[in-house]
């Protein structure tokens, strides 16, 4: 047993991870394909940086070719530079999301300031300068418009979501289907509709419930499929234990169910409020863009964020483009909030309380 | 069987009743769950409605034009009413330019998304993937106005130089001539936003896709001495073709019905312009968008009979998308 146990382990191997060589060799094309371009740019009429990127893609991807080529084959020299293609479509992917919060952050920031979140523009216009007025009112609007969406639209996609895991009626899969095409919906065809159904016949005028039934409409889909997700991944056991030990389905769905999904429901939630939070066409249409507190959703114009950027955005004058960037960034830090919030209670296992 | 019963006494409790007929309170669970599920068809079916319902005496008056004329006007006689007999409502050239723009950011942003979803589901090291699929999905959650300004005050000027860079190279291509030397808040800058915006969700749905091909036949090509690229090409790719099609028509299906994004990078006019960088355009969206402010109501009846255009366009496509990508997973070779 002893002389067993003295054999000492080799260290695992992991034959697919980059050797030291391999990655000097990565740093070496790299840099050779950074002089090469710098003397393309330096030789040609080619200038800036756009030219730079362009020639050492390019540059990058022959080195890279001729290299492993070289050394394996075409095989080799194929894959090394489909991964080079494959490397440089995830950067671009990612370039806009840095570009556009580095831009909110530099172009947003000066607006920021302790009034923003104490006063409304009641009697400031978005021409005034920065330091004067605020967006209280179109953050207790945004609120209120999301908070009544959410009352809305919550039930119904988490009911949606219960038909399509726990009935599976006959109509599963023309529902489930047509949930999909409902999360294609334009929102400005969700404002119409609304308009069309609520403000024309009745209302005939601006108010908050009527944006807040457009945010459910867009809302429903990402909380019935986002739920539908969640309660798939509930294991089958625990239904069957509930209905074993005598329960109707309703009570084994209300009591051990949900329960056990409820932190995955809550992401649904979530998300769904992220989805709707900054969508402006169908507030552009229905709520109106008060500049004053307005606490009453059913009646008079209600200002929100969305509406906030827009009219600032429209007036066209420097300090009212800053007071854009800062409600954008205001909405922003909302939305990247609920999201991660939405990240963390998801990333929690499923049926752990 | 009653004989015996009979002779116990009566300690023992009455039978059970087994029965597979739900519980009352199973029925009302069940009746409200339904009722709930059927939302979604009730909200699309009244959308359908009512929309047709405003839009109907546009649709009758204009007939076919509506569809191929690009004349919007609503007239109104001397006596400052609307005219119906000389208004004219056509909306071909919004609906070209929709197509336009679409076609635009699906052909840039579908390529980088398709590479992303490949890079981070066969390249990436798991941490770095962590975090990318994060930055995108957030990417997903970002409000459209802050994709508009941002088209707006950031991306305009380089979208500027490299039209003019396409324009100087390949003004042979005719869809890259310009009638006159105008770039600014062209269909392409619009195309290129609306790019950006798309990515996220066909970068999701192609990652699902690669996500689960089949392992055992992706060990095989390894086996058989292929390189990454070599097993890509001969299980990936045949696999996940079809889905990728479903995710990029879902793409499209999004950018055709975005407003306020192209409202704010695209100068909208009236006319069918197929020069991609030329500074005129639009689309069904930002022209509701555009016209709703100072319409009559008689105007607005015609915006519906657009809306219920875009409406019935953006279904169709966003169906046969999610037809092709539920089938997918079943099928593959």
């Amino acid at each position: 047993m002893s002389t067993i146990e003295k054999v000492p382990t080799p260290p695992p191997r992991k034959p697919w991870a980059p050797t030291p060589i391999d990655r000097a060799k990565t740093a070496g094309i790299l840099a050779a394909a950074i002089i090469v371009s710098l003397a393309v740019l330096f030789v040609t009429p080619l200038s800036g940086k756009l030219a730079f990127a362009a020639v050492f893609f390019v540059a990058y991807l022959s080195i890279d070719f001729v290299v492993s080529f070289a050394k394996a084959g075409r095989a080799a020299a194929v894959d090394s530079v489909f991964r080079g293609l494959v490397t440089t479509a995830i950067a671009i992917a990612v370039m806009p999301i840095i570009s556009i919060l580095v831009t909110v952050w530099v172009r947003g920031h000066h607006g920021l300031h302790w009034t923003l979140f104490t006063k409304d523009m009641h009697s400031n216009s978005f021409t005034d300068p920065v330091g004067q007025g605020g967006l209280l009112h179109a953050i207790i609007g945004t609120f209120l418009l999301v908070f009544v969406a959410m009352i809305i639209s919550v039930p119904i996609g988490i009911l949606t979501a219960l038909y399509l895991t726990e009935v599976r009626g006959r109509f599963t899969r023309p529902i489930e289907f047509l949930v999909q095409a409902m999360s294609g919906v334009p929102s400005i065809v969700a404002g119409l509709f609304i308009y069309a159904a609520i403000l024309i016949p009745f209302t005939k005028t601006v108010n908050g419930i009527q944006g807040s039934l457009a945010l459910a409409i867009l809302m429903i889909p990402t909380v019935a499929r986002t739920s539908q997700e969640v309660l798939k991944l509930i294991p089958e056991d625990l239904r069957e234990a509930g209905v074993a030990l005598g329960g109707t389905q309703w009570r084994s769905v209300a009591l051990v169910v949900v329960p056990a999904a409820r932190s995955g429901l809550i992401t649904a939630m979530i998300l769904g409020v992220a989805r709707v939070a900054g969508e402006t066409a169908p507030i552009l249409l229905l709520t109106g863009g008060s500049g004053t507190k307005n606490y009453n959703v059913f009646s008079g114009s209600l200002g929100s964020l969305p509406n906030y950027v827009w009219q600032a955005f429209s007036a066209g004058t420097p300090e009212s483009i800053t007071r854009a960037w800062a409600g954008i960034l205001v909405l922003l830090v909302i939305v990247v909030i609920l999201f991660t919030a939405a990240r963390v209670l998801g990333n929690r296992k499923v049926g752990k309380k | 069987m009653s004989s015996t019963t009979t002779q116990i006494p009566a300690a023992i409790p009455p039978k059970r009743e087994i029965t597979t007929k739900p519980r009352f309170s199973d029925r009302v669970f069940r009746g409200v769950v339904t009722s709930g599920g059927l939302s979604s068809l009730v909200i699309l079916g009244l959308i359908l409605i009512f929309l047709l319902f405003n839009g109907y005496n546009t649709l009758k008056t204009q007939g076919l034009h509506f569809l191929t004329s690009s004349n919007w006007q609503a007239a109104i006689n001397d006596s400052g009413q609307i005219d119906p007999k000389n208004s004219h409502f056509g909306i071909a050239a919004m609906l070209i330019g929709t197509m336009v723009v679409a076609v635009i950011a699906v052909v840039i942003g579908v390529p980088i998304s398709v590479g992303a979803a490949i890079y981070l589901t066969f390249y990436a090291p798991e941490a770095v993937k962590k975090v990318m699929v994060s930055a995108i999905d957030l990417m997903a959650a970002f409000p459209s106005v802050l994709f508009g300004l941002w088209g707006f005050f950031v991306l305009e000027a380089s979208g500027e130089y490299w039209a003019k860079l396409l324009s100087k190279y390949f003004s042979w291509i005719p869809f890259f001539k310009l009638p006159a030397p105008y770039v600014t808040r062209s269909p392409f800058i619009a195309g290129l936003v609306l790019a950006v915006m798309i990515i996220p969700i066909v970068t999701s749905i192609s990652r699902e896709i690669f996500s689960q091909t089949p392992l055992d036949r992706m060990q095989a090509a390894y086996a058989l001495g292929g390189t990454r690229f070599a097993m890509l090409r001969a299980v990936a790719f045949p696999y996940a073709r079809s889905g990728i099609v479903g995710g990029i028509m879902l793409g499209l299906g999004r950018a055709m019905g975005e407003t306020v994004a192209v409202y704010t990078v695209l100068n909208i006019v009236y006319q069918v312009n197929w020069h991609i960088l030329f500074s005129a355009g639009g689309n069904v969206a930002s022209m509701i968008l555009l016209k709703f402010g100072e319409a009559s109501p008689y105007e607005i009846k015609a915006l519906m009979a657009a809306g219920l255009v875009l409406f019935i366009l953006t279904l169709i496509v966003n169906s046969l998308a999610n037809l092709i990508v539920s089938r997918t997973g079943k099928s593959g070779r």
